[in-house]
């Protein structure tokens, strides 16, 4: 109960604004999943390079190097697996919802400048990851039906909680 | 001429190790965003060859700084034992990804 609870609302919250998957169909198919998967990395290293374009600060830096090198192979990696499996990646609403609001959220850092610029990223990125590890770890790898995608999520969570304690530990250090 | 002092070099140097075993070349593999077990009977002058099979890029970096090694995707890298003790390491990077080393002198 307490399980189905929070897996819906981890995956409504990824959803969020827009109309979520969990209305209707229970499950999301490889196909759709294969689509949030890929689009959540790539809106990672849009906003990673907008922070190396952005920010002077130096751990900033790194960690949107970081950011941007992990996905972009995570990102490879999955392109070569829908390929290899032939499962065409679905747009759904989940991935819509992600893509709107990383549109609206690259609007808004693009008005930021230096601190302030570099708080709300990074802010930003904790929170950006703490969501999609938790569809991730709620939603997606459970509906996952092939092996080698499920495998591939599993280690695309491995890496994004180190993503998310990196970014969360940043966003304490930028507090002293 | 050069190659009889040279040779008389090596002789002198190899009779100063000490009587012990020769040092010996380990392997760690990092596979899915682990490090993979460590040798058992690491002694100081042993290496450490550390093998990416992932496909970011990781590093092997002592905590008492006694090695630091990069690793880019699918690479390799070596570092020598210096001294013995117990040796944390991480992914400088990842750095949920540890280890440790137990090294005897």
């Amino acid at each position: 109960m307490v399980k189905s609870f929070l897996a819906a609302s981890a995956f409504a919250l990824l959803a969020l604004p827009g109309a979520t998957l969990a209305q209707g169909a229970a499950k999301p198919s490889d196909a759709q999943i294969a689509h949030i998967a890929y689009t959540a990395g790539q809106i990672d290293i849009a906003a990673g390079e907008q922070a190396l374009a952005k920010s002077k600060n130096q751990a900033v830096r790194g960690f949107a190097a970081e950011m941007v090198r992990d996905h972009k192979a995570v990102n490879e990696k999955a392109l070569a697996l829908v390929k290899k499996l032939g499962v065409t990646p679905e747009a759904n609403p989940t991935s819509k919802a992600l893509s709107s609001q990383a549109d609206q959220k690259r609007a808004e850092l693009a008005k930021l400048s230096g601190a302030a610029f570099d708080r709300v990223y990074v802010a930003n990125e904790v929170a950006y990851h703490r969501t999609v590890n938790g569809a991730l770890k709620d939603t997606l790898i459970p509906s996952a039906q092939n092996a080698e995608l499920k495998s591939l999520l599993q280690t695309g969570l491995a890496l994004f909680s180190e993503h998310q304690a990196h970014a969360e530990h940043l966003a304490a250090s930028q507090k002293k | 001429m050069k190659r009889t002092i040279a040779c008389a070099i090596g002789l002198v140097a190899v009779a100063l190790l000490p009587s012990k075993a020769a040092a010996t070349a380990y392997r760690v593999v990092i596979e899915d965003m682990k490090f993979g077990p460590t040798p058992a009977a690491l002694k100081v002058g042993d290496s450490i060859e550390w093998v990416n099979h992932d496909i970011f890029r990781h590093t092997a970096t002592a905590r008492d700084g006694s090695f630091a090694v990069d690793l880019p995707a699918g690479k390799t890298g070596r570092s020598v034992i210096k001294h013995a003790g117990k040796i944390g390491f991480f992914c400088r990077y990842h750095p949920g990804m540890t280890g440790s080393l137990t090294v005897s002198p």
